[in-house]
């Protein structure tokens, strides 16, 4: 933990209670949501709630916000019992919740939104834009939370936007926030920002919920933790009292290694080249000037820094999906230690570079990675559909052969789902994650690709897959990894290489401490 | 010789007389269309509920020897009508242009069926003059040259439909209301956590458009026909459609577009005798549709939440 971004945490050990939710029970057609969830959040504190994906923590919380009903259980806000059927009930009692994908209008204004629902005078009356203004700017100050209210929504930067779904909560008085997985949307000097305000709003009295999984901001931010775990309470603890490791294990049940193993790299030749690659971004502007690095095999290089400064462009064009307007990329086949053979790959599309030997794990899985809808068999053969072990002639599909493999590969890389005909969209993002990686690593690549391989992915899958990664680069592959977790890159790499504004500017080794990193990432010398 | 009847014809007063008042005719129903979709629920039934609406209207103003009863009926049926489409749309979670159609082939069916089984097949029903929805003319402002007629001799449904026009605009964009409607429309779950009854709205936005078609096919049948034949909207209710759409989902804008189609209406069946073809004619109103509708639906962009039924538990 960085003690410059440790804020100082308040005392609410023995404060009133503000929200108890007792034996809380949701159950939707075939799984158990909550299971007699029990959760106390006592006034003036942080709570934070921790669980995995499917943990039951938005359910429990959109609950308690009056977007779902439980099927049994109570609820106490401020002592007195609670009979929240819908959302206005629940900003009645002074809950407030701001969304983790934001329920934001686009085309209407930053007071239009904010307003919406409880606008000054009746519904029947003319919107009253000036009194809405007044109102928005007089909280705005109260609360040290600058905003322009007529701008429109659509026009501001997440950040911003993530302001006014704060604001719109407490235009309507909330005491008691909600704020599901907040972080997610922001970049690290946000997040700084954001805990700032909370911290603000918890000295002015309100009291906040703070859905998370990223336990390094529940050891920084909160006061008190409760962990779900498949729907259950797994535990409470008093923030200050316990540690990254501990709420880990209550999350997903078992020891979980934060920090990977690995023996120290043995890099061969180099497998990857990639030498003075221009290329433009979708406006036409040059975003990278000039990227050159190689990767040798048996090594993970890692690339760190703030999303943004071209790091998905240059994963695009080392994989074929993006055209470069300058440079070479290479790859060559290692044998037994040895280069065997050079390919220049610097104008070669997907296809054609998956079957030279490039592997992908691309950071949008829905999107690019899988078919959503086909099934986890057909994803697993996405790319060699007409390989010759899965088809007859290369085009007649050998259906038993493929559902096989896909079978092998299901056990090979636990991957939890019931039947490997069932659609790709069924399994949580953890276990959508492990089809894609199950089929790129089968496929006995020289290089690999993986760019934000863990993120949504639970704590129990991110270990899984930190693991195969270094597994990957003990049998001599070489691995490329593009990550905007740090502690990922840190743990993983064996070179850093830091990328800013569409350069590479460094390359340090992973015993750089966070500052050094930082000053690079943001574009300083060391 | 077209060129020479065309122009006649654009400067006689009449051919924009009867401009304004299939304009007037088509813009009920286009304010039924936005301000449906602007709540997030595609209706293409304003058809079905103006033909309903002009069934109702005519058997009920016969029946009570009332006009105003007529009207109500009109209306009420619309309202029925739209009912349906709302139920079948925002609590099924149907697709919405099927409901649409289903609508407006049921009341083909329905109002044929009942116009057959009411008159034994002798003929339609006809409206005396005392049960028809009068013409209003504001005294010595109609003696105008080429303006009088044209604005100040209509039908008084003609004079309403431009107040609810006026005053649809208004609501929509100026009131707390119409802030609401068209949030529903845009993001229906975003409405629904700052405390904004979706469903209601939704219903309400559907009924009072069948409330608005339903006075078209009143004004179609008590006002400018006077009897009540078998589909005799003849597609207005699909013209207003593309009205919406033409006009970018906005009351003023569909309105704007209700003239253009109206003066194709008007157009074909006073260019009869230019020697072309009066069958060619008179698909000019449904070409222009057409070209409205292929033209501009990929370039015009709907509330973004227009047609997806809202599913509270959904992410």
């Amino acid at each position: 933990m960085q003690e410059s971004t440790m804020v100082e945490p308040t005392k609410a050990q023995s404060s009133p209670i503000a929200v108890e939710m007792r034996n809380i029970t949701k159950t939707w057609p075939g799984v158990v949501a909550n299971d007699h969830v029990d959760l106390i959040v006592r006034r003036g504190e942080i709570h934070a709630l921790v669980g995995e994906n499917g943990a039951g923590k938005t359910t429990l919380m959109n609950i308690l916000y009056g977007l779902i009903h439980p099927d049994s259980g109570e609820i106490f806000v401020n002592g007195q019992r609670a009979h929240i059927t819908g959302p206005r009930d629940a900003i009645h009692l002074g809950i407030g919740m701001v969304h983790q994908h934001f329920m934001l209008i686009p085309p209407l204004t930053v007071a239009e939104n904010i307003v919406l629902g409880h606008e000054p005078g009746s519904p029947a009356s003319v919107y009253d834009v000036k009194k809405s203004r007044e109102l928005i700017l007089q909280i705005s100050k109260q609360y040290g939370l600058p905003i322009d209210p007529d701008t429109r929504v659509e026009k501001l930067s997440v950040g911003l936007q993530q302001r006014v779904e704060i604001l719109k909560v407490l235009y309507r008085a909330a005491d008691i926030l909600i704020m599901d997985e907040p972080t997610g949307v922001l970049t690290p000097q946000e997040t700084f920002e954001l805990f700032g305000v909370l911290r603000g709003l918890v000295a002015q009295g309100k009291t906040i919920i703070f859905i998370t999984h990223k336990l390094r901001e529940v050891l920084e931010l909160t006061d008190r933790v409760t962990v779900l775990r498949r729907g259950k309470n797994a535990g409470e603890l008093i923030t200050r009292e316990t540690n990254q490791a501990e709420i880990a294990r209550l999350m997903v049940g078992r020891e979980v290694l934060l920090r990977v193993n690995k023996t120290p790299a043995h890099p061969g030749p180099v497998v990857l080249h990639v030498e003075d690659v221009h290329a433009q971004d979708d406006r036409g502007l040059e975003i990278l000037h000039g990227v050159s690095f190689d990767v040798r095999a048996g090594e993970i290089l890692g690339i760190a820094g703030v999303e943004g400064n071209g790091q998905s462009e240059l994963v695009e064009a080392l994989t074929g999906m993006r055209k470069i307007t300058s440079g070479k990329i290479t790859l060559t086949e290692v044998e037994d230690g040895q280069a065997v053979r050079t390919y220049d790959v610097t104008t070669m599309d997907a296809k054609a570079e998956r079957r030279a030997g490039l592997a992908h794990i691309p950071e949008d899985r829905r999107g690019s990675g899988l078919v959503l809808t086909d099934s986890i068999a057909d994803n697993m053969i996405l790319g060699r559909a007409n390989w010759p072990q899965f088809t007859w002639r290369g085009f007649v599909l050998l259906l038993k052969r493929i559902l096989n493999w896909a079978r092998k590969l299901i056990l090979e890389f636990d991957i939890r789902t019931s039947s490997a005909e069932a659609p790709a969209r069924s399994l949580s993002g953890g276990n959508q994650q492990k089809i894609i990686i199950a089929r790129e690593f089968s496929a006995n690549p020289m290089a690999l690709i993986a760019a934000q391989p863990t993120r949504g992915v639970d704590i129990g899958a991110i270990e899984f897959i930190h693991r195969r990664i270094i597994e990957q680069r003990d049998a001599g592959k070489a691995v490329l990894l593009v990550s905007a977790e740090l502690d990922e890159i840190r743990s993983l790499s064996d070179r850093i290489a830091v990328m800013y504004e569409g350069k590479i500017v460094d390359i340090v080794s992973p015993d750089a401490t966070e500052e050094q990193l930082g000053i690079l990432m943001t574009g300083g010398h060391l | 010789m077209f060129f020479q009847v065309l122009f006649r014809v654009l400067g006689s007063s009449d051919l924009w007389q009867a401009t304004l008042q299939f304009a007037a005719l088509l813009v009920l129903p286009a304010l039924a269309g936005v301000i449906s979709e602007r709540s997030g629920v595609v209706n293409i039934a304003m058809e079905g509920m103006m033909l309903t609406g002009a069934y109702v209207g005519v058997m009920s103003a016969l029946a009570t020897n009332n006009v105003f009863v007529g009207v109500l009926g009109a209306m009420i049926a619309g309202g029925v009508m739209a009912l349906i489409h709302a139920v079948v749309s925002i609590n099924f979670h149907a697709n919405q242009i099927v409901s649409g159609l289903a609508v407006n082939i049921a009341a083909l069916g329905l109002t044929n069926y009942l116009l057959l089984v009411q008159t034994n097949g002798q003929g339609v029903p006809h409206l005396v003059n005392a049960l028809r929805l009068p013409i209003v003319t504001w005294g010595p402002l109609a003696n105008i040259p080429f303006l009088g007629p044209v604005l100040f001799q209509q039908n008084i449904i003609f004079y309403v439909a431009i107040v609810i026009l006026i005053a649809t605009q208004f609501i929509l964009f100026r009131t707390n209301v119409g802030l609401r409607i068209r949030a529903v429309g845009e993001h229906p779950q975003a409405a629904d956590t700052a405390g904004v009854n979706v469903r209601l709205v939704r219903y309400l936005c559907v009924i009072a458009g069948g409330f608005l078609s339903g006075l078209a096919g009143a004004f179609l049948a008590m006002g400018i026909a006077g009897i009540f034949n078998s589909n005799m909207t003849a597609g207005a209710g699909y013209i207003a459609l593309a009205a919406v759409i033409f006009g970018k989902y906005n009351p003023l804008g569909a309105g704007g577009a209700c003239l253009i189609f109206g003066l194709g209406e008007a157009l074909s069946t006073r260019l009869q005798d230019t020697g072309i073809s009066p069958n060619l004619l008179s698909t000019l109103p449904y070409i222009l549709t057409i070209i409205a509708l292929v033209g501009l639906v990929g370039r015009t962009i709907p509330p973004a939440a227009d047609g997806i039924p809202y599913d509270p538990g959904s992410e």
